[in-house]
């Protein structure tokens, strides 16, 4: 039993609501998504599942413990890896995995096996400061140290924030790696392309669960007509689209703009309705979903 | 065991590796005690005096001759009139004027009333006053010997100084910067790197570990309390060899003193470590909370019999005014426990109190 059980969990600070209410599991051996944007409640949640916090109401467990009765267990069998890097920056690298494998208890040597693969990648550097590291090494670092005492279920607190785009693919390789180990993922980002590379993701929005499945099922569940449009004059596009009569939502999307219509609308009345605003080089194409429409959606 | 002995070197690492750290570290008692040593002295040597001579005869030759051969005192003028002297004060130039009367001899011997002034400059009242003493004594001493005589009744007052015959500073300052240094480093150090955990996020990933809070605070104190005792070691060396500062009583006993002393303040500093979240707030609590009382009120710089009595009940919450107690006891006056106990049960007491305080507060979790 090492999943991760949540039941209607609410947090607040003072006024402001974190958590509201949440309620999901987390299957055994499942590398699970926490999607939202800063101040969904995600880092919350995550220092109320590492005993950090106590939660306001409701219960959770962790790989079967209460995370208010036997916190002291679930800090034994648990890697953590906060938001922002949290090793010391003036200790080498090699000297910050030996301190956490021995605060837990164990040698880096035992359970070398299950972070070699990432280990080997920042070895080379072993003698350097982890402060002087890249971003992308500081990362694999620190997943090496939340590794390094073969923990049941893993937190990863926005590990991609803040890396360059090949690190992150790399990380996520290293993640897909540890699935073999059995070792349930809990990971927050923000990046929602990053989704899917979860098997199953949860939207979170100021403390709430928008929509809960795998990637591919949420995806799906977007059912209204999408389009991507561009013109000449983006932003003025932009501005034109959300007063039309036809949209639902008109979203920036890289060099497209997302255009959400009510059903029925097709895209000959959207190529006439940009051309009766004097917008030349139209360009309007059905588009597919993606997790952030569902997310713009959802909002 | 294992993870006490890794954390401990864990915090070597912190503090060899950290330039500041290391200054404030061995740089400080250093500079403290020189600076006390030779700058902030109330000893001197050659004050610059100017005498108006009105007698010029042969007693009062002597006398001035006495004052010079002192080595307290320099002549540096003979100014003929008052407004002379008084020039010479606001130039800063002389700080006692000695004024002797016309017929000083004759009227001396006479037994006549005679009377010498003595002008000091009050701008700063301590070096003044101190002069005005050494001034008295001496001619205290001078009429003595030329007055003597079983016809004369005269009471004479014949002061010493315990324990510090000569008015050594040293004395004093020495045990002072040993109490001021060893709470810098136990109890500032201590809730600085406290604080810095905290404040780089690395505190909640020991709290998500195994480690104990005990394990904890005992890991970032042990290395403190090192440092701290070869500090206090230090500075009494360069008492003892610099500054000729003795320690009578035993010296075990003092290793003692210093060591409980250590684990008041490292219990303070574990203390508003439990309140402080950054490394700034932590600062600013152990300067305004311990260092500047500790300096003001504990009796190193100002004595506490003189202070208002609001000011005498905060010195004696202050764990430095007991132990500057314990040190001067043990190191001049070669006290045993026997007359200690007092302040060590105080001092034991503080300890255990702050110790459940900061162990109630030391919190488990975030928040």
């Amino acid at each position: 039993m090492n999943g991760i059980e949540i039941e209607n969990i609410s947090k607040s600070y003072g006024a402001t609501l974190a958590l509201d209410a949440l309620t999901f599991t987390v299957q055994p051996g499942e590398r699970f998504g926490l999607l939202g944007p800063d101040g969904a409640g995600k880092s919350t949640l995550f220092k109320i599942l590492t005993t950090l916090l106590i939660p306001d109401t409701g219960r959770a467990s962790v790989a079967g413990w209460d995370v208010n009765k036997d916190f002291a267990t679930i800090r034994r069998h648990i890697g953590y890896m906060p938001g922002r890097f949290s090793l010391y920056p003036d200790l080498s690298v090699a000297e910050n995995l030996n301190f956490f494998a021995t605060i837990f208890g164990t040698k880096v040597k035992a359970n070398y096996e299950l972070i070699r693969p990432i280990y080997e990648q920042i070895e080379p550097f072993s003698k350097r400061r982890a402060g002087a590291l890249s971003g992308g090494m500081k990362q694999k670092l620190a997943l090496c140290c939340a590794l390094i005492h073969q923990p049941k279920v893993l937190f990863l607190d926005e590990p991609t924030t803040g890396v360059d785009a090949v690190s992150r693919d790399e990380f996520w390789v290293m993640l897909g790696e540890l699935k073999k180990a059995g070792i349930t993922i809990l990971v927050s980002t923000p990046y929602m392309d990053e989704a899917a590379r979860c098997e199953r993701v949860a939207l979170l929005q100021t403390g709430k669960i928008l929509a809960l499945d795998t990637p591919a099922n949420v995806v799906n569940a977007f059912n209204q007509p999408l389009w991507a449009v561009r013109a000449d004059n983006y932003y003025q596009l932009l501005l034109d689209l959300r007063q039309a009569s036809f949209t639902e939502r008109a979203e920036v999307f890289g060099e497209f703009i997302h255009l959400t219509t009510h059903t029925g609308t097709d895209r000959e009345s959207i190529v006439a309705y940009a051309q009766s605003g004097g917008h030349g080089n139209i360009v309007v194409e059905p588009a597919k979903a993606s997790i952030e429409d569902v997310f713009l959606a959802l909002m | 065991m294992q993870s006490y002995l890794a954390f401990v070197r864990k915090e070597f690492y912190h503090i060899l590796r950290d330039t500041r750290t290391l200054v404030i570290l061995f740089g400080m008692p250093i500079a403290q005690v020189l600076i006390f040593g030779y700058a902030v002295t109330n000893e001197f040597r050659d004050a610059p005096v100017a005498v108006i001579d009105n007698a010029r005869d042969e007693l009062s030759r002597e006398l001035v001759h006495e004052l010079v051969s002192s080595g307290y005192f320099k002549l540096v003028d003979q100014p003929a009139t008052a407004d002379e002297l008084d020039a010479l004060f606001r130039a800063g130039e002389v700080k006692l004027g000695v004024f002797i009367p016309p017929d000083f001899e004759s009227d001396f011997f006479r037994r006549k009333q005679t009377t010498l002034q003595f002008l000091a400059d009050g701008s700063d009242p301590n070096y003044a006053t101190t002069l005005l003493n050494y001034g008295s004594q001496i001619v205290g001493n001078f009429q003595q010997r030329h007055a003597g005589g079983p016809e004369n009744y005269q009471v004479g007052v014949e002061m010493q100084l315990m324990y510090n015959p000569e008015l050594i500073s040293a004395y004093n300052f020495i045990p002072g910067v040993v109490a001021i240094i060893l709470l810098l480093i136990s109890a500032m150090m201590t809730s600085l790197t406290i604080a810095k955990e905290k404040e780089m996020g690395t505190m909640d990933l020991l709290l998500v570990s195994p480690l104990s809070p005990l394990t904890i605070i005992l890991g970032k104190v042990t290395p403190y309390v090192l440092l701290s005792m070869s500090n206090a070691l230090l500075i009494l060396l360069l008492g003892y060899f610099v500054f000729d500062v003795p320690v009578l009583g035993s010296f075990w006993l003092l290793t003692g003193f210093c060591l409980l002393y250590v684990l008041t303040a490292l219990s303070l500093g574990i203390l508003i470590s439990t309140k402080a979240s950054s490394q700034q707030a932590a600062m600013m609590g152990s300067l305004f909370s311990l260092l500047m009382p500790s300096m003001l009120l504990s009796g190193f710089i100002f004595p506490i019999t003189s202070m208002p009595w609001m000011l005498q009940k905060v010195s004696g919450v202050i764990p430095a005014t007991y132990f500057i107690e314990l040190l001067k006891g043990v190191m001049l006056k070669g006290l045993g426990m026997q007359y200690l106990w007092f302040p060590t049960l105080v001092l034991a007491t503080m300890t255990v109190v702050l110790l459940s305080l900061s162990w109630f507060n030391f919190k488990i979790r975030t928040k």
